[in-house]
């Protein structure tokens, strides 16, 4: 996959990947996915997104080419891959906060690597490709266990990760009202990880009545469309005995609709870090006290919130990038058992070679797209 | 403008104090640490454990560090380069210079982002160069995935519709009404 420029993609040859440093693996992908935030990428709203850059943090595969300082994962295993490149090693790593290793990025310090995202995450390529260079592969990379189907195994890499991590950060107390703002895959998991907090009623919010329909379904959860409200924020007060729901999750970030003004200025004039309707719906609409959890990706500027009624109402406001490998043992428990299915959420799976239609797809949300999950002629399983 | 000059002094602690040592320290702040309580720890579970390693500073045993093969643009906000970095994509042309002129700055300042932008599209229009140079012929329509199964959604086309139309239409408008009042002139 080579990007070219917003809204333009295309399939090209590159040179293999080589190992630049002794804890590197090559790994040939077998499963790729195209993830929500990768969207921000595709429309060209992340700074430093080169023409030429390989997307793709959410893949699998099997290690063809281990440094010689690798021990922890062999040539021939099937490895998961978690999208943070992490050292394990810096004080950051030491704590779990494997989103935020100091060792991965030279061009950002707010965030550690991420493959293929931009340079602005650390210039990696990504797993949208037949090979991929995955640094720090005595970290990373978690050999699958055996017996699990590679598309749930895929599904761990980002999507169950960032939704368990949503509902977490919410600091979810048994009884509690969430509202999940966002029916995409991370959404719709973040909908279904709220339950296993102890949640008493999930409500989720969108624009998209397919996806309404599976989350209400999948998770399960009370589904509203907000383009049927007068004023969303009102409705949810409403509907949570005029106090608000307890913990809201955002799991939509910079590319929210909803609101023209924050459209204008934070999608179309990039004036803004994204536009923060969403945040700002939920600002607004907790309850005094309550938890707003952000998983939603938004640009490295401003945005336009009202951070006066966090203090007004003593909000306490979460978010980080994912910790995909501190949540892996538990998660993979959790798909093992049945208690969360995560290859349901997959849609679409399309060759590789057809990248562009894939992100054409899911970009316009067509044919029913949840997930697409792309699938290279060498995957081989 | 006066510019503050501030001495970068380097971490050179091995451990951290105990709860006695650091009682010790302060036992001039009448009060200090009576309501320390260490079950409460907004942090976690993101940080878990919480060992407060970062007090140390920047003193990790650091992993070996990846031989730069090409260039790396480097935040100023730190002080070297990470034990490994991605080399997709080095700066090149004019959009190469750009970044290196945003990279000047630091990531808290608009004027780096602003110049990554711009950089970003002029090196949009060099890729299309250099697809030319190399007698790669574009296919928009493949690149744009519009070959992939086609169920417009009839709301965003009917709205996309409207808004082409109001927008033809004032724009006729206002060139009619320019070219009136150059005849009344």
């Amino acid at each position: 996959m080579n990007y070219r420029g917003p809204q333009r993609v295309r399939l090209d040859h590159k040179p293999m990947p080589e190992i630049l440093h002794p804890e590197d693996a090559i790994v040939r992908v077998t499963r790729s996915c195209i993830c929500g935030s990768d969207l921000h990428l595709y429309n060209g709203n992340v700074p430093d997104t080169r023409v030429g850059t390989t997307f793709g943090h959410e893949f699998i595969g099997i290690v063809e080419e281990v440094g010689p300082d690798v021990h922890n994962v062999k040539i021939g295993d099937h490895v998961l891959v978690p999208f943070n490149v992490a050292c394990g090693k810096c004080s950051f790593c030491q704590q779990g906060l494997y989103g935020n290793c100091h060792e991965s990025n030279a061009q950002a310090t707010a965030v550690g690597g991420i493959f293929g995202y931009s340079h602005t995450a650390g210039g990696y390529d990504g797993g949208q490709a037949e090979y991929v260079r995955v640094p720090y592969a005595n970290f990373g990379p978690t050999v699958i266990p055996p017996g699990m189907d590679p598309d749930d195994a895929v599904m761990l890499c980002d999507v169950v990760p960032t939704g368990y991590q949503a509902a977490e950060m919410g600091g979810i107390q048994p009884g509690d009202t969430v509202v999940v703002f966002g029916a995409g895959p991370v959404g719709i998991m973040a909908a279904r990880c709220a339950w296993l907090f102890g949640a008493g009623r999930v409500i989720v919010i969108d624009e998209v009545d397919y996806r309404l329909e599976f989350v209400r379904n999948y998770a399960p959860a009370e589904v509203y469309n907000f383009k049927e409200m007068d004023d969303v924020v009102l409705f949810l007060k409403k509907a949570t005995d005029w106090l608000g729901a307890d913990v809201y999750i955002d799991a939509v970030g910079a590319e929210a609709t909803g609101n023209a003004i924050q459209s204008l200025t934070g999608r179309i004039g990039l004036l803004q870090g994204g536009s923060p309707t969403a945040l700002h719906w939920a600002i607004n609409s907790v309850k005094k006290g309550g938890i707003v959890s952000i998983v939603g990706v938004y640009g490295p500027t401003g945005n336009y919130i009202p951070i006066g009624n966090v203090v007004n109402k003593g909000l306490t406001i979460r978010g980080n990038q994912t910790s995909v490998k501190r949540l892996l043992p538990r998660l993979i428990e959790h798909v093992q058992n049945g208690v969360i299915n995560p290859k349901a959420l997959i849609t679409h799976r399309l060759p590789l070679e057809e990248v562009a239609e894939g992100y054409h797809l899911f970009a316009n949300k067509l044919d029913n797209c949840i997930k697409p999950v792309l699938i290279p002629s060498r995957a081989g399983v | 403008m006066e510019t503050i000059d501030i001495q970068v002094v380097n971490a050179v602690r091995t451990q951290l104090p105990t709860r006695e040592e650091l009682a010790g320290k302060f036992t001039h702040i009448k009060g200090w640490g009576v309501d320390i309580d260490p079950e409460n720890d907004p942090t976690y579970p993101m940080k878990n454990p919480r060992t407060d390693a970062e007090q140390l500073g920047y003193t990790w045993q650091r992993p070996a560090q990846q031989p730069q093969t090409v260039e790396v643009l480097q935040t100023n906000e730190r002080p070297n380069l990470p034990a490994v970095f991605g080399t997709s994509s080095p700066p090149s042309g004019l959009s190469g210079a750009i970044r290196r002129y945003a990279f000047t700055f630091s990531e808290s300042n608009i004027m780096h982002w602003i110049p990554l932008i711009v950089a970003d599209r002029v090196n949009m229009v060099e890729g299309l160069m250099d697809d030319l140079l190399h007698g790669t012929v574009q296919n928009f329509t493949k690149e744009k995935g519009l070959t992939a199964p086609q169920e417009p959604n009839k709301t965003d086309l009917m709205t996309n519709v409207l808004i082409g139309t109001a927008v033809t239409i004032g724009v006729m408008l206002i060139l009619r009404g320019r070219s009136r009042a150059t005849q009344i002139e």
